[in-house]
């Protein structure tokens, strides 16, 4: 992609999908965000980096929600995560109405998390025909065809434990493109594969981020962050230290954190 | 690889041919056992007492084999209720709500501390409790006196003795004490479900009960299906508690009373013995295919191949 993506063409709306404003998050008495404020525009891919510990994790899990924050402000697509506002007062909203806004957000872990008692294409389907009850044989054909574009197509039937990681990893972002999200939170996808299966996720991650869907990727692969990411944010510590294009903070850091983490991991 | 010569070019080592390891002691053992099979069976087909041929004659009445229908029925039917009413008071226990947590507590507290028979016992003994079941609004009496009525806002009743002695009062105390033990099976099966698994489908936007029936049970099973097995044999057992309701019509009163009646009490004990292995045994290899059933995904297990790629979630 040689032209600029997201807001900055023109055309997209004027607000952000993911828009943070000093997020806090603290679990007991530790606190892991200390208020966070980020803007992740259309067809947009930001990374963000950082030593563990440092909230990058904690973070991409309260914009689903899978983490309630304790203090800010964090809207998805122009709604409030979570909670509805209502006469001054935030008011929690019920768990369907969470699980409402979660099939706009796909999510791909880790530890892949895929239903091991289902086929590759059942991981796929699930959710479309449970969920969003469209029909069977729509769900099938259109679970088919992102096996096709993550290369998976001849594992249709296979169980999770008969693939490799790289093959489980990509039939998780399947999974969860399944919903046809309009985001996509990546929470370090390679960090628990072999070396020589890394490619292969970060090739479709890669064509993803290419065809323009919004990702916000936790990742430790510096290489995928100069090569796809639009905007690299640096967190430690709970906060954000630094934010650019990946190419200024890579090459130019400012923050001697910023520096002193990079020196370590380049 | 470390050698120069290629695999080719060296020979092929001689397979190892060693003297295996002897076992004596192996050999005593057989030695021993096989005396004490022979005694054992010499005992039984001699000793007179067993008479062989008396209950053959009549491990198979009628009462008996309507007894065998109800144990059969009865296991069947407090089974399922105690499954389905333990699973209810295991998400009960998991759940965020206190109250459900605590309810569901006392009820698993409750009915693993009462012996099955005393339970059955008082099941049988509730009509002294009530005269009669109605369903109405709750405290209907004491609400219609406090305005002066006389009606007891009761929508239908049943007598009590209908449902309070027989095959009902038996069920009703076996399926309570079952779910009791239920709860805390099916509870550990959901506990040893990964969280990720529910965060997955969280994130998909399954909604909890979804999450619930379409992922963690169906994994949870791995785990809950063998107890279970075991839970239906004992079930299959403790059938043999109705006399305490009381239930007449059950295989082991029968086979008893035709002993005491005719004074052969021991071949119908062995009677009872060999019908319970037998029933035991079905349900055994029922349990063997459920078992297969539920490790789908699980590495080793066999029939992963057959599954057809049709049906959302390959659930068939």
């Amino acid at each position: 992609m040689t032209e600029q993506r997201g807001a900055r063409d023109g055309s997209a709306a004027a607000e952000p999908i993911v828009r943070a404003e000093q997020v806090h998050k603290s679990f007991g008495r530790l606190e892991v965000l200390k208020g966070i404020d980020l803007e992740v525009w259309a067809q947009e891919v930001m990374c963000i980096i950082g030593p563990s510990g440092s909230g990058k994790s904690t973070f991409l899990r309260c914009i689903n929600h899978l983490e309630k924050i304790n203090a800010g402000r964090l809207w998805v697509d122009g709604r409030l995560v979570g909670y509805r506002e209502h006469g001054g007062k935030l008011h929690e909203l019920r768990e369907s109405d969470v699980a409402v806004q979660r099939r706009d957000i796909g999510m791909v872990f880790q530890r892949f998390n895929l239903f091991p008692h289902m086929t590759a294409l059942g991981n796929v389907v699930e959710a479309p025909h449970r969920v969003q009850k469209w029909s069977k044989s729509q769900c099938r054909a259109k679970g088919l065809e992102l096996l096709e574009r993550v290369g998976l197509s001849d594992k249709a039937n296979a169980y999770p434990a008969q693939l490799s990681g790289g093959q489980q990893q990509r039939v998780a972002i399947a999974r969860a493109l399944a919903m046809e999200p309009k985001l996509m939170l990546f929470d370090e996808p390679t960090s628990a594969l072999d070396p020589e299966l890394v490619g292969e996720v970060l090739d479709v991650m890669r064509e993803l981020g290419n065809s323009g869907m919004t990702m916000v990727v936790v990742t430790h692969e510096m290489g995928f962050a100069r090569e796809v990411g639009d905007a690299l944010v640096f967190m430690d510590d709970g906060v954000i230290v630094e934010k650019g294009t990946p190419r200024e903070v890579l090459s130019n850091p400012r923050h001697d954190r910023t520096k002193a983490f990079l020196s370590k991991v380049l | 690889m470390s050698s120069t010569d290629s695999p080719s070019e060296r020979e092929q080592p001689e397979a190892i041919k060693a003297i295996p390891v002897r076992h004596p002691g192996r050999w005593v053992a057989i030695g021993v056992i096989a005396i004490l099979a022979a005694m054992f069976v010499h005992m039984v087909a001699t000793n007179p007492a067993f008479g062989w041929r008396f209950m053959a004659h009549n491990a198979f009445r009628r009462p008996v084999l309507e007894g065998v229908r109800t144990t059969v029925l009865m296991t069947i039917s407090a089974m399922v209720l105690g499954v389905a009413l333990g699973v209810v008071l295991a998400v009960m226990r998991l759940s965020d709500n206190p109250i459900l947590r605590s309810a569901a507590w006392l009820f698993v507290w409750f009915f693993r501390a009462v012996p099955r028979i005393v339970l059955l016992t008082l099941c049988g003994n509730l009509g002294i409790l009530f005269a009669e079941y109605s369903i109405g609004v709750p405290f209907g009496r004491q609400v219609a006196s406090l305005f002066g009525l006389h009606a007891d806002l009761t929508l239908f009743g049943v007598d009590a003795n209908s449902i309070a002695s027989g095959f009902t009062a038996g069920l009703i105390g076996l399926a309570l004490s079952e779910a009791a033990y239920m709860a805390e099976i099916v509870r550990a099966g959901i506990s040893s479900i990964d969280p990720g698994q529910t965060e997955a489908a969280q994130a998909l936007g399954m909604s909890r009960t979804l999450t619930m029936r379409r992922v963690v049970l169906p994994q949870a099973m791995r785990v809950i299906v063998p107890p279970t097995g075991n839970e239906t044999i004992a079930m299959l057992k403790d059938t043999s508690l109705l006399i305490a309701v009381p239930v007449s019509i059950e295989l082991f009163f029968q086979l008893e009373a035709i002993g005491a009646r005719t004074f052969r009490i021991f071949p119908m004990l062995v009677a009872a013995c060999l019908w319970y292995l037998a029933l035991t045994s079905v349900l055994m290899v029922g349990q063997y295919f459920l078992e297969k059933r539920f490790s789908r995904g699980v590495i080793g297990s066999t029939r992963r191949e057959q599954v057809p790629v049709g049906g959302a979630g390959g659930a068939r």
